[in-house]
């Protein structure tokens, strides 16, 4: 039967779209959670929105479950294959269809990576706010799927504010068209029901994003604290006077000495903690801004106050931070990144509970994190040949997420929840809601043949989980690769 | 006050009878989308914040708490509701806010009430309690169930509770009046919108444009002797009646249509008077218009038509009609929520 799907696949697409043997399907096998490996059955290339909807009709009429994939820069593995299932690649579709510089949008087809939205509104003065850090490879089309975030929300949202309208293909080949440059499309808001759904309910075809006015200029404080319970009422600070950073972000005594002779950011090396906490706007604007900042710093206890002089200053200070993962690769074999939403005023407590917790798994835990809305991104270090220190890693991540749940937040702030973070729903939410998502996926794809088996777990999944965790934390299926 | 088992136990009893149910609480948007129909199920005693942490940018209240009650306990705070919802002389709620999706003048610069909803408990059909989304800004666990509840009219369930993010109230306000017809006007709003000014409002009528800026004190006054124009004072009555649509001209007629367009959309080719909001992609238009043809002119410009409000409800519905595919996708996620069809029949569109 996959043999005759390959044949109709091929018939269906032009030369070359359609790859089937093992020495091309290896680079398909994991998106950027790379420890979850599995060759797809086939990996299907189509180059318009024609072509998407033949694959999906020809799926659907097969049976055969479909997995679309963008950039595979996913953290949480929502891209990752199954054997039994065609992955259907957008990256062909990658065209930016039209920049609208007065109605201040951009029509893109979903291969277009996110950064080159902005590169092309430039000449405009416009760009595309959200920022995920994979910005430069990572496409709109995944970040749809996973209502991407990154270090600008707090004041610019996260993908589902910045979208305007998008084109889909259900499972059966049908077009929808989703939302409009006109507000308050009639009907459900499906826009936001989809972004967001991990490729669970539809395929995208063309995204219409809002662009924004780049604001005339930039500065960033970068305040030391001598901890990081200080650092953390520094946070809540900020917010309790009023202001709205463009980013304000975190990182711990450990991240910091992992940087530091990475990029040499000029990070203060005696710090339990630094606030990177930027101010956009006009030059007027960020200069009362920045003030209010500093002064809000220093009343919450900073040993050290730094104002980037200029933008090659600004770009310095937030070099580290950006560099945080690659210098992690330079201490640790293997880092498992996490992804959990607390409340603010949370943030102390919580990062002492992780201090606490790398005694109980003997592994070591550094910490970067968009501290201004409450997303962390705690990195596990860990060395996949050390026998056990996988799974020590995994349950060490396991109990951040739950911890993040009990605290009022939740196991996945902008990853996703994909593959990996699959039991970790079944804390989050009770049988009645993830009742519900298997029923809003029912709704649009009765067969369940878009990306089965991620994001929302079986309750008798959970059952299982829930049974093996009383027994001594274990999880199912311990033969599986996890990351 | 009332206890929400109650609720439920009706709804459960009005389930097993397939017994409509007209959710409401203050009645203020007794007006707005289809007739009401089914046995009241009043949820106005559903009230009381729940949790406010100013430091979070985060409310939670019960949805019969009224918006006038929550707005006051924010700006003690120096915090407001972003998205600006109608209050209707103070009898307007959450849960009805939230279920209409309607947003006032600050709108087309910070972002709609969906936008704003991190949470909502809701009661479904089977009058089962159920808890999306959450107290976090960033929360991207399961589907995004809270914000489709924004606009949903009351048909996928009742809402028992909802998060909202709030924001700080701009240190400094300022309102500008320029004289424009409509045209220029337009042309105007279309271009201070692609510059970085701190825009929040803009209104047009009667060849008059006003123009709101808020944020901090630097820009505000930078942008303001940027833009020119004549300084408005005591402008805060004139944006509550835009934002209530209690402009004289718009509540003398005995309908009002709301059009939806593209920001740049140039005028219509429609006589009369008009309300632009929303830096043109907001348009209220007083008085009797042939629904057809209006709708099929909005539909051509990439937007679309609604009855707002009327004295005699029109059969078809007052929304845009949906397309079938869309229709039959939103009859497959109503029986998600409300498999009996109980909650709001025909209020959102006659076949929900």
């Amino acid at each position: 039967m996959y043999h005759r799907v390959i044949e109709r696949l091929r018939r269906a697409l032009p030369a070359g779209a359609v790859l089937s043997s093992t020495e091309e399907l290896k680079p398909y096998e994991c998106d950027a959670l790379t420890l979850f490996r599995q060759t797809p059955l086939a990996v299907a290339l189509p180059a318009d929105e024609a072509q998407v909807a033949a694959v999906l009709r020809l799926c659907h009429e097969a049976s055969v479950p479909v997995i679309a994939r963008g950039a595979g820069t996913g953290l949480s593995g929502g891209a990752t294959p199954r054997p039994d299932a065609v992955l259907l690649s957008l990256a062909r579709l990658n065209r930016i269809i039209g920049i609208d510089p007065l109605g201040r949008t951009a029509r893109v087809q979903p291969g277009v990576r996110n950064l080159a939205i902005s590169e092309a509104a430039a000449p405009h003065g416009l760009y595309y706010a959200p920022d995920p850090s994979s910005q430069i490879a990572c496409t709109i089309g995944g970040n749809v799927a996973e209502n991407s975030g990154g270090v600008h929300c707090l004041k610019y949202g996260l993908t589902v504010h910045n979208l305007l309208a998008l084109r889909v293909i259900t499972i059966d080949g049908e077009v929808l068209e989703v939302g409009s440059a006109a507000p308050d499309a009639p009907g459900y808001d499906l826009l936001a029901l989809l972004t967001g759904s991990e490729g669970l309910l539809g395929v995208v075809t063309e995204v219409t994003v809002r662009l924004i006015p780049r604001p005339e200029c930039a500065r960033v404080v970068l305040a030391a604290f001598d901890e990081l319970a200080k650092a953390g009422r520094a946070v809540a600070d900020v917010i309790a006077a009023g202001i709205t950073p463009a980013g304000l972000e975190m990182m711990d005594r450990p991240a910091i000495a992992a940087v530091e002779p990475f990029v040499q950011a000029g990070y203060p090396l005696d710090a339990e903690a630094i606030l990177l906490c930027e101010s956009d706007g006009t030059a007027q604007e960020v200069e009362e801004e920045i003030l209010r900042i500093e002064t809000v710093m220093r009343r919450a206890g900073a040993t050290e106050c730094r104002i980037s002089r200029d933008e090659a200053e600004r770009l310095r200070f937030w070099a580290g931070r950006k560099a945080a993962f690659p210098a992690m690769g330079a201490i640790s074999p293997d880092y498992y990144c996490m992804d959990g939403s607390i409340p603010r005023r949370r943030l102390a407590a919580v990062l002492q509970a992780i201090r606490a917790m790398e005694g109980k798994y003997g592994l070591r835990c550094t910490n970067v994190f968009h501290a201004g809305d409450g997303n962390l991104h705690p990195l596990i270090l860990f060395d996949s040949n050390v026998a056990d220190e996988v799974a020590r890693a995994e349950a060490f991540g396991g109990e951040i997420l739950e911890l993040c749940v009990r605290e009022g937040g939740s196991i996945t702030g902008e990853h996703g929840v994909g593959v990996e973070k699959i039991n970790q729903m079944c804390v989050q939410f009770g049988s009645g809601e993830l009742e519900t998502f298997h029923a809003v996926k029912r709704a649009f794809d009765d067969r369940g043949l878009l990306n089965p088996g991620k994001a929302v777990p079986t309750l008798h999944r959970c059952a299982e989980f829930g049974r093996l965790h009383v027994h001594g934390g274990r999880l199912p299926h311990p033969e599986l690769p996890r990351f | 006050m009332i206890d929400l088992q109650s609720l439920q136990e009706r709804i459960r009893a009005a389930a097993g009878d397939r017994r409509p149910l007209c959710i409401r609480a203050g009645g203020s948007k007794d007006f707005y989308g289809g007739p009401r129909a089914g046995e009241l199920l009043d949820v106005s005693g559903l009230s009381g914040i729940s949790d406010y942490e100013p430091t979070e940018l985060v409310i939670t209240a019960r949805a019969g708490t009224r918006l006038t009650d929550i707005e006051r306990v924010l700006a003690e705070r120096d915090q407001m509701l972003a998205f600006e919802p109608p209050r209707f002389d103070g009898r307007a709620t959450l849960g009805g806010a939230v279920a209409a999706g309607l947003s006032g003048p600050r709108r087309a610069y910070c972002g709609a009430l969906r936008d704003f909803v991190l949470g909502v408990e809701m009661v479904d059909g089977r009058g089962e309690l159920l808890r999306f989304g959450g107290k976090v800004i960033k929360n991207v666990a399961g589907f995004d169930v809270s914000r489709l509840m924004a606009g949903s009219l009351g048909t996928l369930g009742l809402i028992a509770q909802v998060t909202l993010k709030t924001v700080p109230r701009p240190r400094a306000e300022c309102t500008l009046r320029f004289e424009a017809d409509q045209p220029r006007a337009l042309e105007a709003m279309t271009l201070w919108a692609t510059r970085p000014l701190p825009l929040s409002a803009t209104a047009w009528h009667d060849d008059l444009l006003h123009v709101r800026l808020s944020g901090a004190e630097a820009a505000v006054r930078a942008a303001r002797e940027s833009l020119g124009g004549e300084i408005v004072s005591g402008s805060e009555e004139y944006w509550q009646s835009v934002r209530e649509q209690r402009l004289q001209f718009l509540m003398a007629a005995d309908e009002l249509w709301r059009i939806c367009l593209p920001a740049r959309c140039p005028k219509l080719p429609i006589e009369g008077r008009t309300l632009i909001e929303w830096g043109g992609s907001l348009r209220w238009l007083p008085g009797r218009q042939d629904g057809n043809s209006l709708r099929a002119l909005a539909s051509r410009r990439g937007g679309h038509a609604m009855l707002y409000r009327a004295s005699v409800k029109p059969p078809e519905g007052s929304f845009a009609p949906l397309p079938a595919a869309m229709l039959a996708l939103h009859q497959r996620l109503k029986a998600v929520f409300d498999p009996h069809r109980i909650f709001n029949r025909g209020r959102l569109h006659p076949d929900l």
